[in-house]
């Protein structure tokens, strides 16, 4: 897409490491009405509708953003609510359109956000083997795999109730030892951890470190900044839309703190 | 050099492509598995919570049957009833139950399931797939009640009965291009949603579940209670001809049934084929034109 040099995405100082995803001055521009009501293809057109016109809206939630990420890289993304931290993620994921600008990316990364249930009317049980057989496991592998995604979520008492009945921490828990089965190339985690207990803060962001360290790459959103310092080696602090700052994590969320105490 | 160009370099594709249909249709057959187990998984959760559980996968067809049995057998006129009546109505009722219970389940795979799709990377015309297959099995016993009530309303039972496998493996394929099409369809447009249930109750009054297109609408010569005869709607019979839906019944009745009016008409075995295979292929296809685009929120 782009065919200006001068923002080059590449630092050097990364060179003869792997690219996995770059992100190439990103824009995201959403239309909505202030109503909340989705427009429909008529009202794209002619956007002057009697009365809808004035409360047609269009947010820009990334403003040209531009990075690359290398295998082996934990990624932090801090920033304020709204700084367009999650469709950043959503972007990189393939599930929201660019407006402008492109990413590339070595393979499709698994997303964990909070909220949903996988399948929430089936057990955990079910929900492991369902999502193993979706990123391509064989029953076998699953089998072989799945006391260990139960312990991994603690969830040993639990595992044969209906998602519907778990908690959101224990939600959590078990979507992320459900993705974390696959050793991923690319792993999205967007403040999914927020809700999980202590221990399972300590053990997910252990198995963080462990994927990045098998030459994986993970963004990880958060507002814990303890979170970040103790899993990731970059950190990229985004502010309505705009990239402000990406390097070692520890000056970078410095600098943050500083903005915010102003 | 642009970003681009380093990036394909580097081994990298472009977020919001979509794989060759070749590599995707592979993928999707990988997950084999997984379509089966979501279906009977699905099936099992449903019931879980009746107190009768999975003996609903059985009761619900036959309290089907009784209704429509009740309304077409008792309450309406015998006009263009067809010989075998009863066992007429069951195999319409059952095997148009598999189809419309596919066609909106199908349609439904992806907006029903966005939480998956948001979440895990995989092919999602698995999840259409799997709908259908759900449906799929719970047809099967169905299949077994109208095989028992035939033979226990006298039917012979005969080698007939067999061309029932391959009729409805075709009709399955068929209602997964169905599904398929259905379900990109309602992800641009959410509506459609709501509109299914209508379309498939205009199918199911003008199919011919309850009545014989061919003996309501056909030719009837002049008899002592009608000195006049009947001309017929000769247009209409042409049409159903072509309709995939009364195709695949006629080929199940007259393989399941005897009698005047059950004779195996072979060109809608081409008929039936014909439009599987057109189906199909069309919607693999249209299905993965958008693959890139299930799960967005824009």
């Amino acid at each position: 897409m782009s065919t200006d040099p001068s923002p080059t995405p590449v630092a050097p100082a990364a060179a003869g490491r792997k690219p996995v995803v770059i992100v190439d001055d990103v824009h995201v521009e959403y239309k909505v009405f202030a109503t909340g009501k989705r427009p429909t293809a008529a009202d794209r057109r002619t956007l002057k509708l009697r009365g809808r016109g004035k409360q047609m809206r269009t947010v820009h939630a990334l403003k040209g953003v531009s990075f690359t990420a290398f295998q082996n890289d934990s990624i932090g993304v801090i920033g304020t609510n709204g700084s367009g931290k999650s469709t950043l993620m959503r972007t990189i994921a393939g599930l929201t359109p660019t407006s402008r600008g492109a990413i590339y990316s070595q393979s499709r990364p698994s997303l964990l956000g909070v909220g949903a249930a996988l399948l929430k009317d089936l057990s955990g049980e079910r929900n492991i083997i369902l999502g193993g057989l979706a990123m391509g496991f064989s029953i076998e592998e699953i089998e072989a795999r799945y006391d260990d995604v139960v312990a991994f979520a603690g969830l040993e008492k639990y595992i044969d109730l209906p998602m519907r009945a778990y908690s959101s921490g224990m939600t959590a828990r078990l979507k992320f030892a459900i993705a974390t089965m696959a050793t991923h190339e690319i792993l999205i985690v967007d403040e999914a951890l927020a809700v999980g207990d202590r221990t399972f803060r300590q053990r997910s962001e252990a198995r963080i470190r462990e994927i990045r360290d098998n030459a994986g790459t993970v963004f990880l959103v958060s507002h814990s900044m303890k979170s970040i310092m103790d899993t990731c080696s970059r950190v990229i602090w985004l502010d309505q839309g705009t990239l402000i700052m990406d390097g070692d994590p520890l000056e970078v969320i410095q600098a943050y703190n500083k903005a915010q105490d102003k | 050099m642009t970003t681009a160009e380093d990036a394909a370099r580097a081994g990298l594709i472009k977020v919001g492509g979509r794989p060759s249909l070749r590599n995707y249709i592979s993928e999707v057959w990988r997950r084999r598995r997984f379509i089966y187990s979501m279906a009977r998984f699905k099936i099992e959760s449903e019931n879980q919570q009746n107190s009768l559980g999975m003996f609903w996968v059985i009761l619900k067809p036959l309290l089907n049957a009784l209704v429509y049995g009740a309304v077409f057998g008792i309450l309406i006129g015998t006009d263009g009833r067809p010989p075998h009546f009863v066992e007429f109505l069951i195999i319409g009722v059952f095997v148009f139950e598999f189809f419309a219970q596919s066609w909106t389940a199908g349609g439904r795979a992806i907006t029903n399931n966005s939480a998956l799709v948001q979440s895990l990377a995989f092919p999602r015309m698995a999840l259409p797939l799997a709908a259908v297959t759900q449906q799929f099995l719970k047809f099967l016993p169905t299949v077994a009640i109208m095989l028992v009530y035939l033979v226990a309303t006298g039917n012979a039972v005969d080698a007939y009965w067999l061309l029932i496998i391959p009729l409805f493996a075709l009709f399955f394929v068929f209602n997964c291009g169905l599904a398929l099409i259905t379900a990109r369809l309602c992800v641009h447009w959410r509506d459609l949603n709501n509109f299914l249930p209508f379309v498939t109750r205009f199918f199911f009054y003008t199919t011919g579940i309850f009545f014989s297109i061919e003996s309501r609408f056909g030719p009837r010569p002049p008899s002592p209670s009608d000195p006049n005869g009947y001309a017929g709607q000769p247009w209409l019979v042409t049409l159903t001809d072509y309709q995939p839906i009364h195709e695949f019944l006629s080929i199940a009745r007259s393989a399941l049934l005897q009698g005047p009016g059950y004779g195996m008409n072979n060109t809608y075995w081409v008929y039936a084929t014909l439009w599987t295979i057109v189906i199909f292929t069309f919607g693999v296809w249209f299905f993965w034109r958008a693959e890139e685009r299930y799960g967005r929120v824009d």
